[in-house]
């Protein structure tokens, strides 16, 4: 069997009077490209901010590569190794889109206030490593013709590239995507595909929230569908896809006994 | 475009810590030369405009300071002039005969005086201001903006408030008359208000100050420019674009935070130990909220964030008030036959005139960091700009 990367149970997550998660649970594999899908306010993007320690769980228990964490500061769980993006792009938006994926190496290196002042030796030689590291991360990602401009200034679909490259930057064992395709048209839809497979093929594991189905479906090892914050389907898409369950969670009751077809949302 | 890439190298800047363009040198040794003749030049229109550069350098340290805060990571901070205070503060009591005075039992320690060496008592006033950067930073960690401004602002006052009311039951900082007969700066035997002769020349206290102020300024300035282009710096901008980004990158966001407001601290804390002897005296009423929001107006009309431009604008308002008294007066006596506006009326109308201004038409300031972002290629700006990437990739 082969290695666990993230193993997550019993994860609930209330909001007032909402519950936004209920014992979710969820097993992903080493080198998977693992689905979390569901309709709009599922809570999925609540899983990823619990998961990466934005938002306290109120119980469950969390697991990275055989580390027990308990997600609050999210700074931890980046250096523990889960790297995320954002559904709405959070990129830094006055700094160069290197600066971008060199802030993506702060949890990787050390020098301190001291260091920088004094410009030691340390320093240096750190310095010059982050910017070499943060120059090959750019280029391979294909946006390397951008690294000296403004991140805010970079069309919209290497914004999401850029943001990707970022979390690369912090060597994650798990790469956490809320939504990447979000806006893109087809072509830079089929480029990310593309990056999301060599990505994988780097041996770094990914997570990913999407809602065109299509693309989990081609793409996906794995998929768990939520529903008002319940699993309420685990499998391969196909599986999935099969599942009345899912259908009527997406579609209503009345198409659940029809042919199982998910059309594209 | 993939050819783009890889077919311009030059496009990617010499490694920190390469070699400084001649150009740039050439610029840094005619800018050192100048500093140097400055006080001279102008000291020939009277001693006056020399004490007016002392000022300058004093804030041109406080802008710098607080742009840390601000200009860096992103924390609007109003009461930061509180650092300068307890700097000066600390210099004045340690290095007058104040508490001497007032405690006995200090006095029968120490006979002869507090006269403590400046160079213990700028250190102990730094960590003193870093460690009230800290006290203020604790609280105001979830707090950002408007909220953060006023926290900061109350803290201000408190400060002045304090060093305003600690003069009884137990008179620490003889309130509102303030502390008299601090000891000017003295280095080894030489003493800075009583010069004599230097290298066969007979310069003024004055300017003597003057270098010594520049030369603490010089070296905030290097500070600065070597903590924005580091890992820390770095974590600071990306607190300020971003702290929800900041985080999930694995920037430890309270500690930055701390460090942006100590280390913030630490330059008005050397600073006021500065001012406080170069004048002798320090009242409450120099570290006025007034005086915290001039600051601010430095930073942000030259450049938030941008070393050279805090620097402008730091020069810029400093000296505006020097220039006024001297020309306001004789230029309306000579245009109008009388004095329409005095002097100071005329500097808060410049200064609310110059705020719209630069809202209006340079809402980055005088000098702000380059768009392209090309900070830290020494004349490749155009390098960036894709005509000459073009031009490249065509040539080869």
């Amino acid at each position: 069997m082969a290695e666990c990367v993230l193993l997550a149970h019993g994860i609930n997550k209330r909001f007032g009077g909402l519950q936004a998660l209920s014992d979710v649970e969820i097993r992903i594999e080493r080198g998977q490209i693992y689905g979390l899908i569901g309709p709009n306010g599922a809570g999925k993007t609540t899983f990823f901010n619990v998961l990466t320690g934005l938002t306290a769980p109120d119980a469950g228990t969390f697991e990275l590569c055989g580390v027990r964490y308990w997600p609050t500061e999210a700074h931890r769980v980046a250096q523990l190794g889960i790297a995320r993006t954002f559904q709405n792009i959070r990129l830094f938006p006055d700094m160069t889109a290197l600066e971008n994926v060199m802030v993506g190496r702060h949890t990787r290196t050390r020098a301190n206030a001291l260091d920088a002042v004094l410009r030691t030796r340390r320093a240096r030689t750190e310095e010059a490593e982050i910017r070499q590291r943060a120059l090959e991360i750019i280029e391979d990602i294909g946006i390397g013709r951008y690294a000296y401009y403004l991140a805010r200034t970079l069309p919209y679909g290497d914004q999401r590239r850029l943001e990707i490259a970022r979390a690369l930057a912090t060597e994650p064992r798990l790469l956490a995507l809320d939504e990447p395709a979000a806006g893109m048209n087809a072509t830079e839809k089929a480029a990310l595909l593309e990056l999301m497979a060599r990505i994988r093929s780097r041996g770094v594991t990914i997570l990913l929230i999407e809602h065109d189905v299509k693309l989990v479906m081609g793409l996906c090892d794995r998929v768990t569908v939520l529903d008002y914050g319940k699993v309420i389907a685990v499998g391969s898409p196909a599986q999935v896809q099969c599942d009345p369950g899912v259908i009527e969670a997406y579609l209503g009751r009345a198409h659940a006994a029809a042919p199982p077809r998910l059309s594209p949302t | 475009m993939g050819a783009t890439a890889t077919a311009e190298p030059s496009n990617h800047p010499a490694p920190p810590g390469g070699r400084t363009p001649p150009r740039v040198l050439g610029a840094m040794i005619a800018l050192g030369a100048a500093l140097i003749v400055l006080p001279w030049a102008i000291g020939a229109f009277g001693d006056a405009w020399v004490r007016a550069l002392c000022f300058v350098t004093l804030y041109v340290m406080l802008a710098l300071g607080l742009n840390i805060v601000v200009g860096f990571a992103g924390l609007l901070d109003l009461g930061y002039i509180a650092f300068y205070a307890v700097g000066a503060y600390t210099y004045a009591l340690l290095a007058s005969p104040h508490l001497t005075e007032h405690f006995p039992a200090l006095a029968h320690a120490f006979p002869a005086g507090l006269h403590v060496s400046i160079w213990v008592t700028l250190p102990i006033g730094a960590s003193l201001a870093a460690a009230f950067g800290i006290l203020l930073g604790t609280p105001v960690l979830k707090l950002r903006g408007d909220y953060l401004a006023i926290v900061t602002l109350g803290f201000g006052e408190i400060i002045r408030i304090f060093l305003n009311n600690l003069n009884a039951p137990l008179n620490f900082t003889n309130g509102p008359s303030g502390i008299t007969l601090i000891d000017p700066v003295r280095i080894g035997s030489f003493n800075l208000a009583h010069p004599g002769t230097v290298l066969g020349m007979h310069p003024s206290s004055l300017v003597l100050y003057y270098y010594l102020l520049v030369a603490v300024a010089l070296l905030a300035i290097l500070v600065c420019v070597r903590l924005q282009d580091s890992r820390l710096g770095r974590a600071w901008m990306a607190l300020r674009e971003d702290e929800v980004a900041a985080r999930a990158m694995g920037v430890n966001v309270r500690n930055v935070k701390l460090l942006a407001f100590s280390l913030g601290a630490t330059f008005g804390g050397v600073a006021g130990g500065l001012f406080a002897a170069f004048q002798g005296f320090v009242s409450p009423e120099s570290f006025s909220l007034n005086e915290s929001i001039i600051v601010l107006s430095m930073i942000v009309l030259g450049g938030l964030g941008h070393v050279p431009g805090v620097v402008l604008g730091a020069v810029m308002l400093a000296l505006l008030p020097e220039a006024l008294r001297h020309t306001a007066v004789p230029l309306q006596d000579a245009l109008f036959g009388r004095v329409l506006i005095d002097a100071e009326v005329l500097r808060m109308l410049l200064y609310g005139l110059a705020t719209v201004g630069i809202m209006l038409y340079r809402p980055r300031g005088l000098w702000p960091a380059p768009e392209h972002g090309m900070r830290r290629a020494f004349g490749r700006v155009a390098a960036a700009n894709g005509e000459a990437a073009k031009a490249v990739s065509g040539h080869g």
